[in-house]
């Protein structure tokens, strides 16, 4: 963090920290509403996983545990790296990708505050890569009927109730569909109407209200000034501009801005994970380019990229960006000659 | 590098200046082909192979060779060397020569023979050239197999698959398998795989390096003390 250097307080971060939770909150209930409770239950291993680890590190480091436990980065990271799973997933998927978030890519780092990558990103970009099809296969929105006994079920034993099967029960999620399709040869039109209760009103049936939900809970960080508008705004405003332009193009190919915004995971990933203080960047003027280059990004990988998502991806392509774009958009100190 | 007696060099190939812990030559073969333990097995040889032809060769001449060309001449006696081996792979071993593929010609480019030619067989007698080619090599290899054995356990949750490739039909029971009902982990065996296992392998090897060099510490220290207690 690039605040005020005399001011070094955990405190700080710990609240920062815990309203961030707490702006999620709004999201993760109408997420739960739609695709169960398999949310909680994948949060709940992941924050145990994150906080083990943490705590064992921290001993091997010989560092104090108190302190880096109670600021609560490791519960979020845990709880963004959950949220970002399909919701019915064997137990070992989050706990290992908490760990792997935890161990590797926030410790051996040199832990908080070191990172150069977004540990939740990792965890999950190690995931999608080692179990792609783990990964990518969701149930169905608020049809899927299963129960929190059914789902916890599933975490630990990997069994369905009878008469379900989970190649049948689970599909692709509306930007993965929109992608395949599309490789085959549909138009827009043609997949809307062959599937119009996966895509909802506006982007995706279940997806358009999480979004809204992240939406809302990410305009109140900015207006408790937890996090500054400028990430969230370039990133968004980098994907609706790339979305309009190909959208204008050939509107049959390319799906309209209202999809991209809110058919995937773009307002979770440009409130919450982009504005990660550590990994992104630190001025006023290099959050809009750092944001504007993952909007960009999302956009690219999502169309012509092998992922159907791609916050993760282009976050981390970014992080790795970010010491080039602080060095070139250093702020000038305070009565250095104007050089304009 | 002036003292050439042999124990050092083994301890030089092996350890201290292992090619691929160390001086970090030759990653992308090592990076690329370290997925199973046969694999590595297999490039490691072959590169400790033309190690030692190379070392050889350019020990024998390096009286007469003009140190202006000496680079070109190294280069030319490398590439007869993987040349040759690579026919011959391509002769007996001609399944792994398949899999291997684009890495064995690329035996060439390994940074760490035209290092050890530059380095040692230029300056040394041919048998100390001969026993330099011979540690590098099997120090490379060993990180190979290493490396190749952590990737192919974790991803794959086997050891020795297609064993067959290198040691014929009768190899083919080599196989172990570590856990039954195994579903794999794909990262492992792809690239960055490689990368965070070659870290780790080598984050090992200091931590050794510093336990040993301060029980070391420990030890002239109190030979110090005891000396100064009589």
């Amino acid at each position: 963090m690039h605040s005020s250097p005399y001011i070094q307080n955990n405190e700080n971060v710990s609240r920062m920290m815990l309203a961030v939770i707490y702006a999620l909150i709004p999201g993760t209930l109408v997420y739960i509403h739609f695709f169960g409770f398999g949310v909680i239950i994948n949060i709940l291993i992941a924050v145990i996983t994150a906080l083990i680890c943490e705590v064992a590190i921290l001993k091997i480091r010989n560092r104090p545990i108190k302190p880096f436990i109670y600021d609560g980065t490791a519960v979020l990271t845990a709880i963004l790296l959950a949220l970002a799973l399909p919701t019915l997933t064997p137990w070992w998927l989050p706990a290992l990708g908490a760990g792997f978030a935890i161990i590797i890519a926030k410790h051996l780092y040199g832990g908080m505050g070191y990172n150069p990558f977004n540990p939740a990103m990792v965890g999950y970009a190690m995931l999608l890569i080692a179990f792609p099809k783990e990964m990518t296969a969701w149930i169905p929105a608020e049809t899927h009927g299963l129960n929190f006994f059914d789902t916890l079920n599933y975490s630990f034993f990997e069994t369905l109730p009878a008469g379900m099967n989970y190649d049948a029960l689970t599909m692709a999620t509306p930007l993965d569909s929109i992608k395949t399709q599309l490789s085959l040869g549909y138009t827009l039109d043609e997949i809307h109407t062959a599937n119009s209760s996966l895509f909802g009103n506006i982007a995706g049936y279940g997806w358009e209200w999480i979004n809204i939900m992240f939406l809302v809970g990410g305009i109140i960080l900015i207006s408790i000034k937890v996090i500054s508008w400028h990430i969230p705004v370039s990133i968004l405003g980098a994907l609706a501009f790339m979305a309009m332009i190909f959208n204008f193009s050939d509107a049959g190919s390319y799906p309209p801005i209202s999809f991209h915004l809110f058919g995937g995971a773009a307002m979770l990933g440009a409130f919450f994970i982009a504005t990660d203080p550590v990994t992104a960047a630190a001025s006023n003027k290099g959050r809009l380019i750092y944001g504007a280059g993952i909007g960009v990004l999302i956009y690219i990988i999502r169309t012509w990229g092998g992922y159907p998502d791609a916050i993760a991806f282009s976050v981390l392509l970014m992080n790795m960006a970010v010491p080039m774009i602080d060095y070139y958009s250093k702020p000038a100190v305070f009565g250095a000659p104007n050089k304009g | 590098m002036s003292d050439t007696s042999y124990s050092k060099i083994i301890y030089n190939g092996l350890w201290v200046n292992n090619p691929a812990f160390v001086q970090l030559l030759g990653l992308c073969p090592l990076l690329a082909v370290s997925n199973t333990v046969i694999n590595g097995l297999g490039l490691g040889l072959a590169t400790t192979l033309t190690l030692v032809a190379s070392n050889v060769m350019v020990s024998i001449i390096r009286h007469w060779v003009r140190p202006e060309i000496r680079i070109p001449v190294f280069v030319l006696i490398i590439a007869s060397t993987v040349t040759i081996i690579e026919l011959s792979m391509n002769a007996w071993f001609h399944e792994l020569y398949n899999i291997l593929g684009i890495f064995i010609p690329l035996i060439v480019t390994n940074c760490a023979i035209i290092a050890r030619a530059e380095a040692f067989a230029s300056k040394n007698t041919v048998s100390s050239s001969f026993l330099d080619g011979l540690f590098m090599g099997l120090g490379f290899t060993a990180v190979l197999v290493t490396l190749g054995a952590m990737r192919e356990a974790i991803g794959f949750g086997t050891l020795f698959q297609q064993a067959h490739l290198m040691f014929g039909e009768a190899a083919r029971g080599f196989t172990i398998t570590l856990f039954d009902d195994y579903r794999g982990y794909l990262l492992a065996i792809l690239p960055p795989g490689a990368f965070i296992g070659l870290g780790f392998l080598i984050a090992g090897k200091n931590i050794i390096d510093k336990k040993r060099l301060a029980r070391e510490k420990l030890l002239s220290a109190q030979q110090v003390e005891a000396s100064a207690v009589t």
